[in-house]
């Protein structure tokens, strides 16, 4: 059933991508705006203050919100251009079935009915399980929450997941093993206070552009920077130590920095007695880490361990923040853990100036794993295979217990189970696996033999060509809710204009699926903020609690920090406090980590690293960004940066074509030659689709706890591309006058 | 209020590029533009903003006197009724700035947002720039606050230019050499070189 319904190149032409350049009418439309709307930037965890622009009912440009205590007008590329999505030549502005003759517009009753027909006919043909959700962490908590429940009451399918499980669940499985409670720690306004820092697997330049800022803001009161990553980024080059580790030895080298702190007595034993267990382990564990040894596995100089070790050691205040470079690993979660046994070891956290924290990749990447959308968690934080946490929920939503489904697939394990049959229908909202899941031929394989799919979203994106209808849904600036940005921060997305022709906004439209599965009364909400009240109420004596939070008190006060418990409560900025963790000991946990090497390592025929991120221009998947022209112009298309060491060993020039072969598959790009990534290892972003994606090559290998797959490391070889080929990109330089409007990009 | 640029700041993200060409009067041309040092050795790039000579160059040069000053200093675009795109200001400009722009047969270069400054707003650039390489403020609170100080001395050979825009330095640094020349023997005095003081002096 999903296979392409037209040739691919036709769908392209058809729906995109297509690059907007100019907002509505033109750069000259005349006037000033009708008003200004301050809400957020719809790209990362940051969640910068922006005011759209908006004429005609239109968002025709945007203009600085610099009293939003966040980011105070700042922005990256992609905020100042992402009103160019609005009114985008792209946009499916009524829902779409799958015909014979491709996708045809279609009546939202009909579309709604074909949806909900074939959910009831596959539960009934093939078990409840066998139709499955994909959401996104991109979502508004409202959302989020909705989905959770849509699955478990409307549906009663175990097997909702999200796109989350992509990015920051072993950050959210460590902080919880180790504290007790999934949060960054600290409010980023603590990173300036901070005396010395160590940003681990984190492009924070060009992925969380804000945040130079409050690093660069420490570095004036004269904090040292510790940076370490296989390749020297914008935030690297600045550093006063970086460690250019090898792919896939994050936490045999943070053992090494610990060994140094022990040998030397520069931990706090004091918090370590009164505030932690399971520090005896750890201390056995690292005596096997000296520098020399983890010079060896980690290819860090033995001197810049004991120097970091040294730098830290000097510190009365500290801050460690990492994304995805360690978290994206089949050991993701035992990194984090690794990163916080430094923490716990020096007694740097619960004070200004001393905490740790992930940094968020997706809009919503906080809020969206604390409601109830992934397969293993009922709202609040509540763990559905506790007795207790479940029969609260059952009560809360007036179901039973026994209706609520147990623990369902994670989501790779879902496109697995597709692949394998045992899933038949899909229903995915804000979610393009087909770029964003590793070893995309898997992925493709698996979408053509769903018996059903069904997809929510205001553009087609490249998994959206798979599906039999697509309903028309809503970008984030026609709709309103509220996110939870990387610090814990709930803020309040105001709606600006509202979802051009037949789209509707997401909420409503799963409102209505879930009506026509005969639930209805379980989703009594005309709003929004009716949503929001409920999901605080459901949050409320659970570890993510949001009870005392409102939509009039996030705007009063610029946003609230949660565990927010009562209407009087003022939020939590800073967590673990007078070292008071959430572990019903109060204890936070130290856990052993012995270093095990990545899934597939280099070896004789597969000889080099490759890891894969992000460039500052585009997010996720691309598919709002690979629509907006000058974001496109900046990075056109993917490129395999080298070291030129590599690139004279495989007789390669700067901008030559290049072949990088894994175990899975391959892709042909040009290289970019640079001295700025280890000789041993190679990096290909991976915002696009089908020849162009990085995850061709990707390993689906998962982390055991947290499921995330290994996308920062992969063994691969290079070799030039013979005969030539012709360049797969298009490159525009930016210069104020790009391509015409609506000029394909692929 | 001053502007200010720290290039060791700078991250290559082009958000000021992309918000330059957002400013009302020229929406869609970007006025400013992003270098890189040199990408294949470093990451490092740096804005390059017109630095609004006290004497402008690319103004003594316009055989066509284009290019006005305003009161306060800021160097304009050259004016579109007088300029005939004959490209000197491009060529003369010691910082790389003016742009002449084919599709419009004018030059155009960054007026720090003067629509917005005039309005008491800060330039677009300079409040969107998620580093602090551009900030634009007092400059009492950026000494305050940085540990690089402001300079707006260039010594290009022998020819000394003040500006109103200023760079972030080290704090030891008085005036920025920008001309091998400037470390050469001087024709007068073969045994000194001409380092800022003397030509200053």
């Amino acid at each position: 059933m999903a296979h392409l319904p037209l040739p691919e190149a036709q769908l392209i032409d058809q729906y995109g991508p297509h690059l907007n350049y100019e907002p509505p009418g033109g750069w000259h439309a005349g006037g000033p705006p009708d008003r200004l709307v301050k809400t957020h930037c719809c790209f990362c965890g940051i969640q910068c203050g922006i005011q759209l622009k908006v004429k005609d009912e239109k968002v025709v440009g945007f203009e600085p919100w610099t009293d939003f205590p966040v980011n105070e007008g700042k922005l990256c590329p992609k905020g100042v251009k992402r009103y160019l999505q609005n009114n985008h030549p792209d946009r499916i502005l009524a829902p779409l079935l799958r015909t014979k003759r491709g996708f045809e517009q279609f009546p939202w009753e009909d579309a709604l009915s074909l949806v909900a027909g074939n959910m009831r006919r596959i539960q009934k043909a093939y078990g409840k399980d066998a139709f499955a959700i994909l959401s996104g962490a991109s979502m508004t908590n409202e959302k989020s929450y909705l989905m959770g429940k849509f699955a478990r009451v409307a549906l009663g399918t175990a097997n909702i997941d999200y796109n989350g499980r992509l990015c920051m669940v072993s950050a959210g499985a460590g902080n919880k093993m180790a504290f007790g409670m999934d949060r960054a720690a600290n409010p980023w306004s603590d990173i300036p206070l901070a005396q010395c820092i160590i940003v681990t697997g984190s492009n924070v330049g060009e992925c969380f552009p804000i945040l130079t800022d409050y690093l660069w803001r420490a570095r004036d009161n004269g904090a040292k920077l510790i940076v370490i990553d296989p390749r020297m980024t914008p935030i690297a080059r600045t550093a006063d130590l970086f460690l250019p580790v090898r792919p896939g030895r994050d936490s045999a080298l943070m053992n090494g920095i610990l060994h140094v702190l022990v040998e030397r007595g520069w931990i706090d034993q004091a918090f370590i007695d009164a505030h932690t267990t399971g520090f005896e382990q750890v201390l056995e564990t690292v005596k096997a880490y000296p520098p020399q040894r983890t010079a060896e596995i980690t290819g860090v100089p033995a001197a810049s361990i004991v120097r970091a070790a040294e730098l830290w050691a000097e510190a009365e205040r500290s801050m460690l923040m990492h994304a995805r470079g360690i978290e994206h690993h089949t050991k993701g979660v035992e990194n984090v853990l690794s990163c916080i046994n430094l923490v716990l070891a020096t007694g740097r956290i619960g004070r200004p100036g001393c905490g740790y924290g992930t940094i968020t990749g997706q809009g919503n990447g906080q809020g969206g794993r604390e409601h109830g959308q992934r397969c293993n968690q009922l709202p609040g934080g509540r763990d559905i295979e506790n007795p207790q946490h479940r029969q609260e929920i059952a009560t809360f939503w007036g179901v039973e217990e026994s209706e609520l489904p147990q623990k369902g697939l994670t989501a790779v394990e879902l496109f697995n189970a597709i692949n394998d049959g045992t899933i038949k229908g899909l229903l995915s909202i804000s979610f393009n696996p087909l770029v964003s899941l590793p070893d995309a031929a898997l992925t493709r394989a698996a979408l053509e033999k769903l018996e059903f799919y069904a997809v929510i979203e205001p553009f087609m994106s490249e998994t959206a060509r798979h599906a039999d209808v697509i309903l028309a849904g809503s970008l984030q600036e026609e709709d309103e809710g509220t996110v939870t940005n990387g610090e814990g921060r709930v803020i309040r997305l105001r709606q600006s204009v509202k979802p051009p022709g037949d789209a509707r906004v997401d909420w409503d439209i799963i409102i209505d699926l879930a009506q026509r599965l005969g639930k209805g009364e379980f989703f009594p909400y005309t709003k929004t903020e009716d949503i929001f009240q409920e999901l605080c109420r459901a949050s409320a004596g659970a570890p993510i609690d949001y009870s005392g939070i409102s939509y009039a008190k996030i705007e009063h006060n610029m946003g609230v920090f949660w565990p927010c418990p009562a209407p009087d409560h003022p939020g939590t900025p800073r967590l673990f406090e007078g070292g008071v963790f959430a572990h019903p000991d109060g204890k936070a946990r130290f856990h052993v980590i012995e270093y095990r090497p990545p899934a597939e390592d280099i070896d004789a025929e597969y000889p080099l690293f490759m890891t894969s991120g992000r460039v500052v221009s585009q997010y996720l998947s691309g598919t709002q960004t690979r629509r907006i022209g000058p974001l496109v112009d900046q990075y056109p298309g993917p490129q395999v940066e080298m070291h030129p060491q590599l690139a004279t060993q495989l007789g390669v020039k700067n901008g030559e074509i290049v072949r990088v072969e894994s175990r899975r598959g391959e892709l042909t790009l040009p290289a970019l030659v640079v001295k700025t990534i280890r000789p041993d290892t190679i990096f290909i972003p991976y915002h696009w689709p089908g020849d162009q994606s990085a995850n061709r090559v990707t390993n689906r290998a998962l982390d055991p706890i947290s499921k995330i797959p290994e996308f920062k490391v992969c063994a691969v070889r290079v070799t030039k591309a013979t005969p030539p080929v012709v360049p797969l990109i298009r490159v525009v330089p930016f210069n104020g006058h790009g391509a015409a409007k609506g000029e394909q990009v692929q | 209020m001053e502007f200010f640029v720290d290039p060791s700041r700078c991250i290559g993200c082009q958000a000021c590029a992309q918000a330059c060409a957002e400013c009302d009067s020229h929406r869609g041309i970007s006025m400013i533009h992003l270098d890189f040092v040199d990408r294949s050795s470093s990451p490092q790039t740096t804005p390059t903003v017109c630095m609004h000579c006290d004497d402008p160059t690319c103004a003594r040069v316009c055989p066509a006197d284009a290019i006005k000053q305003t009161a306060e200093g800021v160097v304009q675009s050259a004016l579109k009724p007088r300029c005939v795109g004959c490209s000197n200001c491009v060529l003369a400009c010691p910082f790389g700035v003016p742009r002449y722009i084919p599709a419009l047969d004018q030059m155009m270069k960054c007026d720090m947002c003067y629509d917005r400054t005039s309005a008491g707003l800060k330039p677009m650039c300079a409040t969107v720039c998620p580093s602090g390489a551009l900030y634009y403020g007092s400059r009492e609170t950026i000494v305050q606050m940085r540990r690089e100080q402001p300079t707006n001395t260039f010594v290009f050979g022998r020819r000394v230019v003040t500006t109103k825009v200023s760079l972030m330095v080290s704090a030891n640094t008085s005036a920025l050499e920008v001309d091998i020349a400037s470390f050469l023997p001087s024709p007068e005095d073969p045994s000194a070189g001409n380092n800022p003081q003397q030509v200053a002096a």
